[in-house]
C-alpha cells in the first residue's frame, strides 16, 4: 500500500535498544540485553498498529522508546515529520502532548491520593490546554462523558472505582492532551472477560469520532490484537518477524514463528478447534543476553536451513504490504 | 462411564468485616472417570473457592463449610476431619492441585527434588531411592531436560514454563486420581500454554486419571474440555457438553460471554457486544437471579420469582439456571 509522506504519523527506522548489565564495584559492563534490535516500521495517521509476541520479545520496549521514555541505542524515531530520536528533555515537552500511554494496569497506575479530576486533568495543566476554570472543568465533564463515566464521580478517588472504570479514568487521562497518538500497553489484560469487550469497543469508538487518532496498540493476546488492529507487527526476541494486514496475517501468515504462535492459540469454538493444527515449539525463548546466531528463531524452527543459522534474515515486502523476515520465504 | 466424584449443594461463605460473602452457594457438579472438564467463569465468581473446599482447603476462619457433601469413592470426604491422616492421604495424593502461580506455590528454599520426594515419600510411602528414582522419572515425563543434575536445583532457577511442569510432575508425583489445574497456565505465553495443556491432557489420559480445568478462558475449555460447567456470583448457572453450550448456549450470561470475547477466525470488522454492568457484589445479595441487572433478556417474571435452579433440557444433559427458553 502506497503512503505519502504526509500519511505517516511515526516512522522507526533500525531501533536499537540493548540494557548494559554492569557487575562489580567499578560497575563495568559485562554484557548487554538487546531488547530491542533492529526494529523498523511506519503507522500512519489514523490507523491502528498492533505490537504482538511473547513475554521478553521488545513490544514494550518498543513502545517506551516512540514514547523516548528511553533513549535508544541507535537507529530513529521520526515522529510527525520531525526526527525526535535526541531531543533533550525541553525540546520534548512539546511532543509529549501529542503522544501518550494507557497502561496495562489500571491499579497501580493511577495515584490513589488524587481524585479522579485530578488524574484526568493534570495533563491539561501540565500542557496549558485550557484558559481559565469554568473551561477546565467543562473539558474534564466532557473528557468523562466521553469514556462513559459519571461526571459526578469527578471528586472520587481511584479506589472507589472497579477495574473498567479505572481503565476508563487511564484512556480519559491520555486523551486529556489531545493527543494524535496513543501507546495502548496491554491495556486489557488486567480486566475480566466481559469488561474487556467494553474498553476494546470504547478505544474503537473514540478513533471512528475522532479522525486521525492513532494506536500502536501492544498486547500478547492475539484475538484481540487481529480485532482492533488495522495492521499488525509480530516480534520475536527484538525484531519484527512478520508485519501485515491484520486479516492477512491470520489468514495467510508466512513466518514459521508467526504460524506456531497462531496455532497456539485456542480460539473458542471447539468445532472450529477440531480441524486446527496445532504446530508444537520446542524449547523455550533464548536469552536476549546472548540471542543466537544468524536467525533468533533458528533454533526452534522446524524448516532450519544452514543458512539461517549465519544470516540474519532481514524484513522485506514478499508481497504488497506483506513483509517477512524469513529465508525460506521469497 | 462411571461417576468418580460428586458434589452435591455445596456452600462456602466467608465472615468479612463487610458481612457475609456466599462465595459459593450451592453447588453441584460430577466428574466422570477419565474425563476433562471445565469450571469457567470470571473473577469473584467462586470458580476456585468450589475446588478448594471440595479438599477441604478453605482456611477457616474467615471462610466456612456450611452445606454439602463431596462423594468421593464411596464416601463424603467433607465429613473427613480437615487434617486428619484421612484427609491428607486424599489432598496431594488421590486428588491433587495444580496452582496457577508457580512462583508462590513452589518453595523456594527448598529443592525441586526434596519438593518432589518428599510428597512421595509421605503419600506413596516409598524409601529416599526410590522416591528420587521416581521424581527423576516425573521431571523427564513433563519435559525437564537433563532432569537428574536438576534435582538439586531451585525454583528460581526454573523459568515460569518449566517451573509449571515441575507443579504438573508434582501433581502426578502420587497417582491421582483427580487433578485440579487451577487457571494452570494464566500467567504464562501462548507457545508455553499450548505445550503445557498439551502434556496435562496427554499425562492425564496416561495415568486414567480426571483432570478439572478452572479457567476464565474460553478458548482454553474450547480446545481441551468435554464437559463445562459455566458459574456466576457463587453458582453454577450453565451446564452441558462443551460442544452444547458453545453452538447453542442457554443461559443470557454465556451468550453474553460468547458475543464478548474476539476470536481469530471472525470476519474482520465484527463489533463486539459487551455485557454491559459489573459482576455483582456477593455482599447482600438479592433473591433473584443474579444476572437480572445485566441481563438483556430480563422479563418481569424474573424480577418476581426466586433464582431460579438449574433444569435439564430437552437433550437431557444441558441444564441451565434459566425460566426462559432461547
Amino acid at each position: 500500500m502506497n503512503a505519502t509522506e504526509s500519511d505517516i504519523l511515526v516512522e522507526v527506522n533500525d531501533l536499537k535498544m540493548h540494557f548494559p548489565v554492569l557487575r562489580g564495584l567499578l560497575k563495568r559492563q559485562v554484557a548487554s540485553v538487546q531488547a530491542v534490535d533492529g526494529v523498523s516500521f511506519k503507522i500512519r495517521r489514523g490507523e491502528t498498529l498492533g505490537l504482538v509476541g511473547e513475554s521478553g520479545c521488545g513490544k514494550t520496549t518498543t513502545g517506551r522508546c516512540v514514547l523516548r521514555l528511553y533513549d535508544p541505542t541507535s537507529g530513529q524515531i521520526v515522529f510527525d515529520g520531525h526526527d525526535i530520536t535526541h531531543l533533550k528533555k525541553q525540546q520534548i515537552r512539546p511532543i509529549r502532548r501529542e503522544i501518550s500511554l494507557i497502561f496495562q494496569d489500571p491499579f497501580s497506575s493511577l495515584d490513589p491520593r488524587q481524585t479522579a479530576g485530578q488524574i484526568v486533568g493534570e495533563p491539561m495543566k501540565i500542557h496549558k490546554l485550557t484558559q481559565n476554570d469554568s473551561e477546565y472543568q467543562d473539558t474534564l465533564a466532557e473528557l468523562f462523558k466521553t469514556v462513559g463515566l459519571d461526571p459526578a464521580m469527578l471528586d472520587r478517588v481511584p479506589h472507589e472505582f472497579s477495574g473498567g472504570q479505572r481503565q476508563r479514568i487511564g484512556i480519559a487521562r491520555a486523551l486529556a492532551s489531545q493527543p494524535s497518538l496513543i501507546v495502548c500497553d496491554e491495556p486489557i489484560s488486567a480486566l475480566d472477560v466481559s469488561i474487556q469487550a467494553q474498553i476494546i469497543n470504547l478505544l474503537q469508538e473514540l478513533q471512528e469520532g475522532n479522525e486521525g487518532l492513532t494506536y500502536l496498540f501492544i498486547a500478547h493476546d492475539l484475538s484481540v490484537v487481529r480485532h482492533i488492529s488495522d495492521r499488525v507487527a509480530v516480534m520475536y526476541l527484538g525484531r519484527i518477524v512478520e508485519l501485515t494486514e491484520a486479516v492477512n496475517l491470520f489468514d495467510n501468515p508466512k513466518h514459521p514463528y508467526t504460524r506456531a504462535l497462531l496455532s497456539a492459540v485456542p480460539i473458542a469454538d471447539p468445532v472450529f478447534e477440531e480441524s486446527r493444527e496445532w504446530i508444537p515449539l520446542e524449547g523455550e525463548v533464548p536469552s536476549p543476553l546472548n540471542p543466537p546466531s544468524g536467525c533468533t528463531f533458528h533454533p526452534r524452527c522446524q524448516f532450519v536451513m544452514e543458512k539461517c543459522k549465519k544470516i540474519s534474515p532481514v524484513l522485506k515486502e514478499t508481497e504488497p504490504g506483506h513483509e517477512v523476515a524469513c529465508h525460506l520465504v521469497k | 462411564m462411571s461417576v468418580l466424584m460428586e458434589v452435591k449443594n455445596l456452600k462456602t461463605y466467608f465472615n468479612t468485616e463487610a458481612g457475609l460473602v456466599k462465595a459459593v452457594d450451592g453447588v453441584s457438579y460430577h466428574i466422570n472417570e477419565n474425563e476433562t472438564i471445565g469450571i469457567v467463569g470470571e473473577s469473584g465468581c467462586g470458580k476456585s473457592v468450589t475446588q478448594l473446599s471440595t479438599i477441604q482447603l478453605i482456611a477457616t476462619p474467615p471462610g466456612r463449610i456450611v452445606e454439602g457433601g463431596v462423594f468421593f469413592e464411596g464416601r463424603d470426604i467433607l465429613k473427613l476431619e480437615k487434617n486428619g491422616q484421612e484427609m491428607r492421604s486424599i489432598r496431594g495424593g488421590k486428588i491433587s492441585v495444580i496452582f496457577q502461580e508457580p512462583m508462590t506455590s513452589l518453595n523456594p528454599v527448598m529443592t525441586i527434588g526434596r519438593q518432589l520426594t518428599e510428597a512421595i515419600e509421605l503419600h506413596l510411602k516409598m524409601t529416599k531411592e526410590d522416591a528420587k528414582k521416581r521424581a527423576i522419572e516425573l521431571l523427564d515425563l513433563v519435559g525437564i531436560p537433563s532432569a537428574k543434575q536438576r534435582l538439586s536445583d531451585f525454583p528460581h532457577q526454573f523459568s515460569g514454563g518449566m517451573r509449571q511442569r515441575v507443579m504438573i510432575a508434582l501433581g502426578l508425583s502420587c497417582n491421582p486420581r483427580i487433578i485440579i489445574a487451577d487457571e494452570p497456565t494464566t500467567a504464562l505465553d501462548v507457545t508455553t500454554q499450548a505445550q503445557l495443556l498439551k502434556l496435562m491432557q496427554d499425562v492425564v489420559r496416561e495415568f486414567k486419571a480426571s483432570l478439572v480445568i478452572v479457567t476464565h478462558n474460553l478458548g482454553v475449555v474450547a480446545r481441551y474440555v468435554e464437559r463445562i460447567y459455566v458459574m456466576y456470583a457463587g453458582r453454577i448457572i450453565e451446564s452441558g457438553s462443551c460442544k452444547d453450550i458453545f453452538a447453542h448456549p442457554r443461559h443470557p450470561y454465556t451468550m453474553g460471554l460468547l458475543r464478548a470475547v474476539p476470536r481469530l477466525n471472525e470476519p474482520k470488522g465484527k463489533k463486539l457486544v459487551p455485557i454491559v454492568g459489573l459482576p455483582p457484589n456477593l455482599l447482600n445479595m438479592p433473591d433473584t437471579c443474579a444476572f437480572l441487572p445485566r441481563c438483556p433478556y430480563a422479563v418481569e417474571k424474573c424480577r418476581q420469582i426466586p433464582w431460579p435452579e438449574l433444569r435439564t433440557l430437552e437433550n437431557g444433559v444441558h441444564q441451565t439456571a434459566c425460566h426462559l427458553d432461547f
